[in-house]
């Protein structure tokens, strides 16, 4: 067997992720990195809630679950339990106050594996209204992942 | 009445007499002047854009931003089959494999083509490369960008994809791509002027229909379109916000 592959097996993580909305669902973790598609963006959009109404094909595919598992769920779906609470905290108060937010996103696929993302959100304002929000990532540089890995474990 | 058009100069330079075949076919379409104006300086042609110079533009997705949120322009329709991507290239015997063996000081060769830059400069990131860290040469054309990665004057070269894959097989094959973009969603856009929304859906729908009968493909095919489909005011929206996300500040 391949290394990563014992790698994967013993590094499996049963965990229950709890939700800001007091919901929690049980996911399996694993520590196997996917590597972000070269020249692609990830995009998708949400309603004011933060509920899936728009996800690209490159998104489908990162994320690992099918389009229409996609829409209509709240996109704390690719909540990863690295990521501390913090970041999201400041992510919705930036948007929220009509302003444009970056940060380095570590995400859950569905089969327990991740990916680490540039991400930039921002408000979709029509006639004046936010309707809802649209989050474009990128491929982020290797150091950025690692400041980002070492910030994130002091915080969680 | 004159209508006054004006086109991004970042088309290949042999499409030009496209275009004025295709200002030709629209005047007698719409029954009224149409006056086709070229520039080959993306700034000059903005100015002229904000001073109210021109009614229809054929806009490069960055100016589009520029046309409809601060202008009230109204996108009419989207070239078929055509999303704007870049390619980064080097020279093929370059030891660079990725761009993420590129360094800080490394030398750039762009054309002043806002999103083919933008794009570009968001796929040196992961090499963490910026404006700050590498040099940009800026040239007139996209035949320029590919002499300059031949003679190895750059590390690497900037192009609009459509661009990149008119260049002569004899320029291709001394280069290697190193990333290609696969946005798909942002492309150009033939836009129209608040004051003459009442003419919208007349231009639009001529325009739709222009690959239905082969005077308009052959003129289309001059350009080298495949046709026009319409653009909703959303899709329109949606392209701008992404864009937004596209741009640091
Ligand atoms: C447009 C948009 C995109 C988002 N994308 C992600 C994402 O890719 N991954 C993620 O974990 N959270 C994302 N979030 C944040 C989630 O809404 C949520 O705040 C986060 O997952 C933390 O969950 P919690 O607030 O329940 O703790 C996004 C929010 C918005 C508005």
């Amino acid at each position: 067997m391949p290394e990563h592959d014992v790698k994967d097996v013993r590094d499996v993580r049963d965990t229950v992720i709890n939700y800001h909305d007091g919901t929690s669902r049980k996911a399996i973790v694993l520590d196997r990195e996917v590597p972000y598609p070269e020249g692609k963006l990830i995009v998708s959009r949400t309603d004011t809630q933060g509920v899936i109404t728009h996800a690209n094909q490159a998104f489908v595919e990162m994320s690992g679950y099918t389009e229409d598992e996609l829409i209509g769920a709240n996109h704390y779906i690719l909540r990863h339990p690295d990521m501390p609470s913090v970041a999201f905290a400041g992510l919705w108060e930036t948007i929220e106050a009509g302003n444009k937010w970056h940060g380095y996103v570590k995400n859950l696929r569905k089969d327990g594996a991740y990916y680490w993302v540039k991400a930039t959100v921002i408000p979709n304002i029509r006639n004046g209204v936010v309707v809802g929000y649209t989050s474009v990532r990128r491929k982020p540089s290797r150091s950025k992942v690692s400041e980002s890995e070492a910030l994130y474990k002091t915080l969680s | 009445m004159t209508l006054n058009l004006t086109v991004s100069p970042d088309f290949a330079p042999d499409h030009i007499s496209g275009w004025f075949i295709f200002n030709t076919w629209l005047q007698r379409q719409l029954g009224t002047g149409v006056h086709l104006e070229l520039y080959d300086c993306f700034d000059t042609q903005r100015k002229d854009i904000k001073s109210g110079k021109f009614d229809l533009v054929y806009a490069n997705p960055f100016d589009a931003s520029m046309l409809v949120r601060e202008l009230g322009f109204k996108a009419l329709v989207r070239p078929i089959s055509k999303p704007d991507e870049t390619i980064i290239a080097t020279h093929k015997d370059a030891a660079i494999q990725s761009v993420e063996d590129l360094k800080p000081g490394a030398t750039l060769v762009t054309t002043d083509d806002p999103d083919v830059n933008r794009i570009g400069m968001i796929m040196l990131e992961p090499a963490d490369l910026d404006a700050s860290n590498t040099e940009t040469l800026a040239v007139d054309s996209y035949v320029i960008v590919a002499k300059n990665v031949l003679n190895q004057d750059a590390d690497v070269g900037f192009f609009l994809k459509d661009a990149y894959d008119e260049l002569s097989d004899l320029i291709k094959n001394q280069m290697k791509i190193l990333v290609s973009s696969e946005i798909s969603v942002v492309h150009h856009t033939l836009l129209l002027s608040p004051k003459l929304q009442k003419y919208a859906s007349t231009i639009q729908q001529r325009l739709i229909k222009m690959m239905d009968d082969e005077k308009g493909r052959s003129v289309l095919e001059s350009m080298n379109l495949l046709g026009w489909e319409a653009m909703t005011e959303e899709e329109t929206e949606f392209m701008i916000d992404l864009i937004d996300t596209l741009i640091d500040e």
